[in-house]
C-alpha cells in the first residue's frame, strides 16, 4: 500500500505557510509566501509549491487542515480549525515537554496552554490592537529604514534603553519619531522596542500562567534580539523552532493526519 | 391635565393599540422556513412584540394624561406604579438602538456633545436620544421626573444628573450601599427610610395620594412577575432546553420595564405556559442540543442573531445567564407584609450591587442545576460593575470545577467595538476546546 499525506494550510494574516507530512508525522515539505491581498490564491499557491517540493500531486493527499485568518477562504481544504489549535498541536510536535505555547503572529499574539499530548487547554489572545505583534515590528522597522534582520540583532538588547510607554502601535510610531528627531541612537530605540513588545505578551503570560517548557512560535520567533528578551523575564530558556512560522501549518498537517484516523 | 388628551389617550389605548396592532399582523404572514438548526420558535414572541409596541406607540399620548418618568433597570418602580406614573426605561430603549445596529449614531451624538467614549453606551445612546429627539421607536415622550438607583452602577447617577440638568427636572435617587460581605441591618433601615420619604415626594410632582391597599396589590404583582420569570429559566434546566438565552434576552423586557403591571404578570404565564408545554414535549430551541453553556454579562444586542447561529450550528446552547438571572434573583425577599424592608433587601442585594464571592457561589449554583459544560464571558467597557472581576471568577470556576470558558471583548450597544475576526476566532477555539480538542 501507498503512503498516505496529509496537509496543513495557514493563511494568516501576513504569511501563507503550508506543511505536507507523511503517515509517519515526518515533516516533508514547507513553504512560506506571503499572504498578499487574496488569501485563497496564496493558498494554492503554496500548496502546489509545496507538492513540487516532493514530487506530490493533490489527489495523493488524503486530508488537508486550513488555519489562520483566511482558513475559511481554502477551498481544497477538507477541515478547518483555528491557528490556536494549530499552534498548540504543532510546538508539541516539535517539543514534546512543551506546557506553554507563546504565538507572536502577524496580527495577533496568543499564549496558549497546552496538556502533555498537545490538547490546548486555555488560551489568551491580544485585544482588538495590533501592539505586541509582528505588524508593529514591521511599522517600527519602516520607520527606523531598518531591515527585520537588522532589527533583530541580538546585541541591541544589551546595551541602554529608552522607554516607549505607548501601547498603542499608531502612537508608539510617533513616540519613535519624536525619538529620532531628538538624535536617539537607533539601538537604544531598538532596544526600547524590543522591550515594549515583551511586556505586552508579558501581560498575557501572566494572565493565563506559565506551565512546562514554554515554546515560542509564529514569524516573530525568528527575532532574537526579542527572544533575549523574552527569557530573561520568563527567567528559562525558550525552545525556539527552526522554522517558527511553519508551526501553525505544522500543527494543521498532523490535526489533518489525527481526522483521516480517526 | 386637559379633558382632551385624557380623552385622547383613552380612546388610543382602547381603539387606537389594538388597531395598530391588528394592522401589524395582518402586514407579515410569511411562514419562517423551518431550521435546521433551531427548534420551532417560540408563540410567545408574537405577544411580546405586541406589548413592546403598544407600550412605546402609548407612550406618545401620555404627556399631559400621565406625569412620564425615565427609570433605571435596578430601580424599586413599584413605588411610581402606586402612582400611576408612565415609566421608560431607557436601558431598555437604548438596547432596541443597539439591537437595530444604531447604536454607533446615538452614541456619536452624544460624543460631539462632549461626552466621553468611555462612557457606558446605554448612557451614551440615551443621551444622544435626548439632544437629538432620535429613536426607532417613534416618538418617546419627554420625563416629568427621573428615578435611579446606583444598585446597577454608579454611572446611572451621573447619567440622570446630565439629563436632570439639561431639562431642568427633578430626580430621585434611591441609594443602595454596595454588599461588600452581607447586608447590614443598618443598611436596610437607611434603603427602607429612603423609599418611605420618596412618598410625599411623588405625592407633590403627582397630586395624587399614596394609597398602601393598592401599593401592596402592585408589589404582589413585580413579586409573581418576578417569580414566574424565574420558572420560565429554569424550564431551560431540561435536556433539551425549550429556549435559548438569546430568546430569553427578549423575553427579558416585560419583567424589567413593565414589573408591576398586569400586562407583565399576564404575559408571563403566556410564555409559562408554551415553556413547560415544550420540556412536556421534548422540543427543544436548538434541534441537537449537546453542549450547554452559560453566559456572563449583558448581551451584546446587534449581534444577538450571529452568536446563536454561531452555537446552533455547533450543537451548542445556552441555557442560563447570570445576566437574565438578575430579575428573579432576590424577589423572594419581596413580602408584602412588610414592603419597606423587604424592598430594601431585594434592590440593596441584586447582583451587581453584591460582592464578587456571592457571584461566584451563585454561577457554581447555575453551573451544577443547569449541567453547564462551558461559559462565554462577555467583557465590556459599558458596564464596568460587571465586568470587573470576570477573569478571577473565571480563574475560580476553573481551578474548581474545570470548567472551559472564554472572554470576548465586545460592547453591549456600541456596533464599533465589535471586531468579528478576532471574536470568531477566539470562540471557535473554545468550541475546540469543548469538543474534545483535535490532538495527536
Amino acid at each position: 500500500m501507498s503512503n498516505q499525506y496529509f496537509a496543513g494550510v495557514d493563511v494568516g494574516s501576513l504569511s501563507t505557510d503550508v506543511v505536507i507530512i507523511d503517515e509517519n508525522g515526518n515533516s516533508l515539505a514547507e513553504t512560506v509566501l506571503p499572504t498578499g491581498i487574496n488569501g485563497s490564491e496564496a493558498a494554492e499557491k503554496a500548496f502546489d509549491l509545496a507538492l513540487g517540493q516532493v514530487d506530490l500531486t493533490r489527489e495523493q493527499i488524503a486530508a488537508i487542515t486550513s488555519t489562520g485568518y483566511g482558513r475559511g477562504s481554502v477551498k481544497f481544504a477538507t477541515g478547518k480549525t483555528t491557528e490556536i489549535s494549530c499552534h498548540g498541536v504543532g510546538a508539541h510536535q516539535l517539543f514534546p515537554k512543551t506546557g506553554t505555547v507563546i504565538d507572536i503572529g502577524g496580527q495577533d499574539s496568543k499564549v496558549i496552554q497546552v496538556d502533555e499530548r498537545g490538547r490546548m487547554l486555555d488560551f489568551t489572545m491580544n485585544d482588538k490592537c495590533a501592539a505586541g505583534t509582528g505588524r508593529f515590528l514591521e511599522v517600527m522597522a519602516d520607520r527606523l529604514e531598518l531591515g527585520l534582520s537588522e532589527l533583530s540583532d541580538p546585541s541591541h538588547v544589551q546595551g541602554e534603553t529608552v522607554q516607549i510607554s505607548s501601547t498603542c502601535t499608531v502612537f508608539a510610531e510617533s513616540e519613535v519619531i519624536s525619538l529620532l528627531a531628538n538624535h536617539t541612537p537607533r539601538e537604544k530605540i531598538v532596544n526600547g522596542l524590543q522591550r515594549s513588545i515583551v511586556n505586552r505578551i508579558w501581560s498575557m503570560v501572566t494572565s493565563i500562567g506559565i506551565q512546562g517548557e514554554v515554546t515560542l512560535t509564529g514569524g516573530v520567533a525568528n527575532n532574537q534580539g526579542l527572544v533575549i528578551v523574552l527569557e530573561e523575564k520568563l527567567g528559562q530558556k525558550l525552545n525556539v523552532p527552526e522554522n517558527p512560522q511553519t508551526v501553525g501549518a505544522l500543527g494543521a498537517a498532523h490535526i489533518a493526519k489525527r481526522g483521516f484516523y480517526k | 391635565m386637559s379633558l382632551t388628551r385624557q380623552l385622547n389617550y383613552q380612546f388610543m389605548k382602547e381603539f387606537g393599540a389594538p388597531a395598530l396592532m391588528a394592522l401589524k399582523n395582518l402586514k407579515k404572514h410569511k411562514p419562517r422556513p423551518v431550521s435546521p438548526t433551531f427548534g420551532p420558535p417560540l408563540k410567545a414572541n408574537k405577544r411580546l412584540k405586541e406589548i413592546l409596541s403598544r407600550h412605546y406607540f402609548l407612550a406618545r399620548y401620555v404627556p399631559g394624561v400621565k406625569k412620564v418618568a425615565w427609570v433605571t433597570s435596578g430601580a424599586p418602580v413599584e413605588l411610581l406604579r402606586a402612582f400611576d406614573i408612565y415609566t421608560i426605561y431607557p436601558e431598555n430603549h437604548s438596547a432596541l438602538v443597539g439591537a437595530k445596529k444604531q447604536g454607533a449614531d446615538f452614541c456619536s451624538i452624544a460624543e460631539n456633545d462632549g461626552f466621553s467614549q468611555d462612557l457606558c453606551s446605554y448612557a451614551r445612546i440615551d443621551l444622544g436620544h435626548m439632544l437629538s429627539g432620535k429613536t426607532p421607536a417613534g416618538k418617546l415622550p419627554k420625563p416629568d421626573l427621573l428615578f435611579c438607583s446606583n444598585n446597577i452602577c454608579q454611572t446611572v447617577l451621573y447619567w440622570y444628573k446630565a439629563i436632570a440638568h439639561e431639562l431642568n427636572i427633578p430626580l430621585i435617587h434611591f441609594d443602595a450601599p454596595f454588599v461588600a460581605v452581607e447586608q447590614s441591618e443598618a443598611d436596610v433601615r437607611y434603603m427602607a427610610q429612603q423609599l418611605q420619604d420618596m412618598i410625599p415626594v411623588l405625592e407633590q410632582i403627582t397630586g395624587r395620594i399614596f394609597n398602601l391597599k393598592n401599593f401592596e396589590v402592585i408589589l404582589k404583582r413585580s413579586q409573581e412577575s418576578s417569580q414566574t420569570w424565574g420558572a420560565i429559566l429554569d424550564s431551560m434546566q431540561a435536556k433539551p432546553a425549550p429556549m435559548t438565552i438569546f430568546d430569553a434576552f427578549g423575553h427579558l423586557a416585560p419583567v424589567v420595564s413593565l414589573r408591576g403591571l398586569p400586562v407583565a404578570q399576564d404575559y408571563y404565564h403566556i410564555l409559562q405556559d408554551e415553556v413547560e408545554e415544550r420540556v412536556k414535549l421534548g422540543i427543544g430551541a436548538i434541534t441537537d442540543e449537546r453542549y450547554r453553556l452559560i453566559w456572563d454579562n449583558i448581551a451584546v444586542w446587534y449581534q444577538v442573531r450571529f452568536l446563536a447561529t454561531f452555537f446552533a450550528e455547533r450543537k451548542m446552547n445556552f441555557v442560563t445567564a447570570t445576566y437574565t438571572n438578575a430579575w428573579a434573583e432576590t424577589t423572594g425577599f419581596l413580602d408584602v407584609k412588610d414592603p419597606w424592608t423587604s424592598m430594601a433587601k431585594t434592590y440593596g442585594q441584586i447582583i451587581l450591587n453584591n460582592n464578587l464571592k456571592h457571584r461566584l457561589e451563585l454561577m457554581k449554583k447555575m453551573i451544577r442545576n443547569f449541567s453547564v459544560d462551558g461559559m462565554v464571558m462577555h467583557s465590556t467597557r459599558s458596564c464596568k460593575p460587571y465586568s470587573v472581576g470576570q477573569f478571577d471568577l473565571r480563574k475560580a470556576l476553573s481551578a474548581d470545577l474545570g470548567l472551559p470558558a472564554v472572554i470576548i471583548d465586545a460592547d453591549i450597544a456600541d456596533e464599533r467595538v465589535w471586531s468579528e475576526q478576532q471574536i470568531q476566532t477566539r470562540l471557535e477555539a473554545f468550541c475546540e476546546t469543548l469538543e474534545d480538542t483535535p490532538h495527536v
